[in-house]
């Protein structure tokens, strides 16, 4: 099974955003770059694929050469190779089209990727690759199987949970839960000393507009301060009376 | 060249957000000056969309689209979408539709924006303005495609009713390219209120110092008819199932009141929350980061605070009832 994982390189959760150039550019200055949480999980989930069932691991970014620790760290956690596409991520569209032309010529059998990033939240690279590839698509993985060509698949529904047999290819949209919290796992010295040696391959995009630009940046407005209240009953006439939201 | 609007339903019935993505291409067809489109999936009642500023309803009722299928709900909404010849589509932002969205961008070569708060800031060009950086900042975005599709945020575009009604049409669909799936299980609660659907959420977190104390959020949820959450290590510790976990890495949470009990307030859970409406942080430290991001607070001991609430709180129902 030969498996490609989909990897965002985003601002660690801890940033703070601003934005500079009159807010028209994210401010990346003093910000630490991770794996996007969601990516992690299903990178972490084909680890197991590849320990327990041989798969094959690449990793892939969108990016310029900024983002090649992020795909290193992948390499370390396990991945056997990594590409990057030489440009920069613009928009979801331009990225899954991109993503889409080297999947073509790899086989994969099984994409995984989060369900979406963390810093522009849009939640459209996986579905648009399983489009563009004409493989099935689960969103919103939280367990995944698979047994020879078949796939069983949970995933998160509004209440509760679905879960799904499906055949490969298939793309996954995954999420915490495809993995725990506790099956994260940190590089160790042989892995990092490993990962060095590892194929990163620097890949040209293919001629591939974006359907969206994004012009502007904006700070929520600041908050005003908090009421605080002694009792219970005041708290229940502001939420009544005030609020208006009981 | 209307506005499409895909409506969502379960079970038949139209979910709160559905009306609230039709108020929205109804305001953004007045500044297009066209008219409104929905199509709907196996609905029940489907003129009433008219109330909220739908002129015509595509009605596709089938079989095959009983259960939920990404892909076939796809190529059933491009359908109409290409038939009604749609400049702009919108969908919400639950669950489904966002598994359906990248898979209808595709379909119709359109831009796609999610999580937009408002009406498009320009139509010419056409810019949204949407939430990024998990609730951190705010993007405008311009979407350059012939056809553009958006998702609209959850809670962030009123339900406005109009005076008017809509034809009714239906669409037979024909599904020509859709996967084999089957579905093997679905496990849900349908007495419990979900996270994604409440109008208020009770959350706790590790103050509450173990799981046998969680009834005090069950009963506060249960007299407000709230769903009930919590914070990501709770989840993590197994005190809560991972579905109740929200914030930047769980569940997004857009309610018009989120209580947060014996939860710090770190800038991860924050993320996930602030765009709920209305904050109540309960905490035993005034220095917690939440009271920061919080409406109303009270600072004391949750053990004492919110048996209190839930008994005048019963009161407080009984009387406005
Ligand atoms: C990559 C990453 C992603 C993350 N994503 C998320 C996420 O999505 N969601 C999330 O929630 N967290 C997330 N976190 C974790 C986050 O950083 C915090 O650790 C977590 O939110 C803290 O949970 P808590 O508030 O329940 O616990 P604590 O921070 O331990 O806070 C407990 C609070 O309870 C109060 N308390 C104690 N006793 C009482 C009492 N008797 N009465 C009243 N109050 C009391 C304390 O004063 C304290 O403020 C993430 C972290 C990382 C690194």
């Amino acid at each position: 099974m030969k498996i490609l994982v989909c990897i965002s390189h985003v601002p660690d959760t801890t940033s703070r955003i601003n934005f500079s150039d009159n807010n028209t550019k994210f401010d990346t200055s003093g910000v630490q770059f991770v794996i996007n949480p969601n990516d992690e999980f299903c990178l972490t989930r084909a680890m197991w694929f590849k320990e327990k069932q041989g798969a094959t691991v690449h990793v892939i970014n969108v990016g310029g050469p900024e983002t090649e620790p992020t795909l290193r760290k992948a390499l370390a956690i396990g991945a056997d190779e990594a590409i990057r596409i030489n440009t920069e991520a613009t928009d979801g569209y331009s990225v899954a089209k991109q993503i889409a032309a080297v999947a073509k010529e790899g086989g994969y059998d099984l994409i995984i990727g989060g369900r979406e990033s963390i810093d522009y939240n849009g939640g459209m690279v996986p579905g648009m690759l399983a489009k563009m590839l004409n493989y099935g698509f689960i969103n919103t993985c939280i367990g995944l199987e698979i047994d020879g060509n078949t796939a069983t698949a949970t995933r998160e529904i509004d209440g509760g949970t679905e879960t799904i047999k499906t055949e490969l290819p298939l793309v996954v949209g995954g999420q915490k839960g495809i993995v725990e919290e506790s099956d994260l796992r940190i590089p160790n010295m042989r892995g990092i000393m490993q990962a060095r040696k590892k194929p990163l391959s620097v890949k040209d995009p293919i001629d591939a507009n974006s359907a969206t630009q994004t012009t502007k940046f904006e700070e929520p407005a600041p908050k005003g301060d908090v009421k605080l209240v002694n009792t219970v009953d005041e708290l229940i006439d502001l939420l009544h009376n005030d609020a208006k939201v009981i | 060249m209307s506005v499409l609007v895909y409506t969502e339903s379960e079970e038949g019935v139209f979910k709160k957000t559905a009306f609230e993505a039709v108020s929205y291409a109804k305001g953004l067809a007045d500044s297009l000056n066209t008219t409104v489109t929905a199509v709907t999936i196996n609905s029940k009642d489907v003129a009433q969309l008219g109330k909220y500023g739908a002129n015509k309803v595509i009605d596709i009722q089938n079989d095959a689209l009983q259960k939920f299928r990404a892909d076939a709900y796809a190529e059933a909404i491009t359908e109409a979408a290409k038939k009604e010849g749609a400049k702009v589509v919108v969908l919400t932002s639950t669950t489904n539709s966002k598994y359906v969205a990248p898979l209808l961008a595709v379909d119709l070569d359109a831009g796609f924006v999610s999580n937009v708060v408002d009406l498009p800031t320009s139509t010419k060009p056409f810019v949204v303005k949407s939430s990024v950086f998990s609730n951190k900042a705010f993007a405008e975005t311009e979407i350059k495609t012939d056809v553009k599709l958006i998702a609209v945020a959850k809670n962030a575009y009123q339900v406005k009713e109009v005076d008017g009604s809509a034809e009714v049409e239906s669409l037979d669909v024909s599904l020509a390219n859709i996967k084999d799936v089957e579905v093997a299980d679905i496990e849900k609660s349908t007495d419990k209120v979900t996270i994604a659907d409440a109008e208020i959420v009770v959350s706790g977190g590790r103050g509450l110092k173990g799981p046998e104390n969680w009834h005090l959020i069950e009963d506060l949820a249960e007299v407000l008819g709230a769903a009930t959450a919590c914070s990501k290590p709770v989840s993590d510790m197994g005190w809560r199932p991972h579905e109740e976990h929200v914030g930047q890495t769980g569940k997004p949470v857009a309610s018009n009141l989120y209580i947060a009990i014996g939860i710090s307030g770190a800038i991860q859970h924050l993320a996930g929350v602030s765009a709920s409406k209305v904050k109540v942080v309960i905490n035993n430290d005034p220095e917690a980061p939440f009271f920061k991001a919080a409406d109303y607070g009270i600072v004391g001991d949750a053990f004492e605070i919110v048996p209190e609430l839930i008994e005048k709180l019963k009161a407080f129902k009984a009387e406005n009832a």
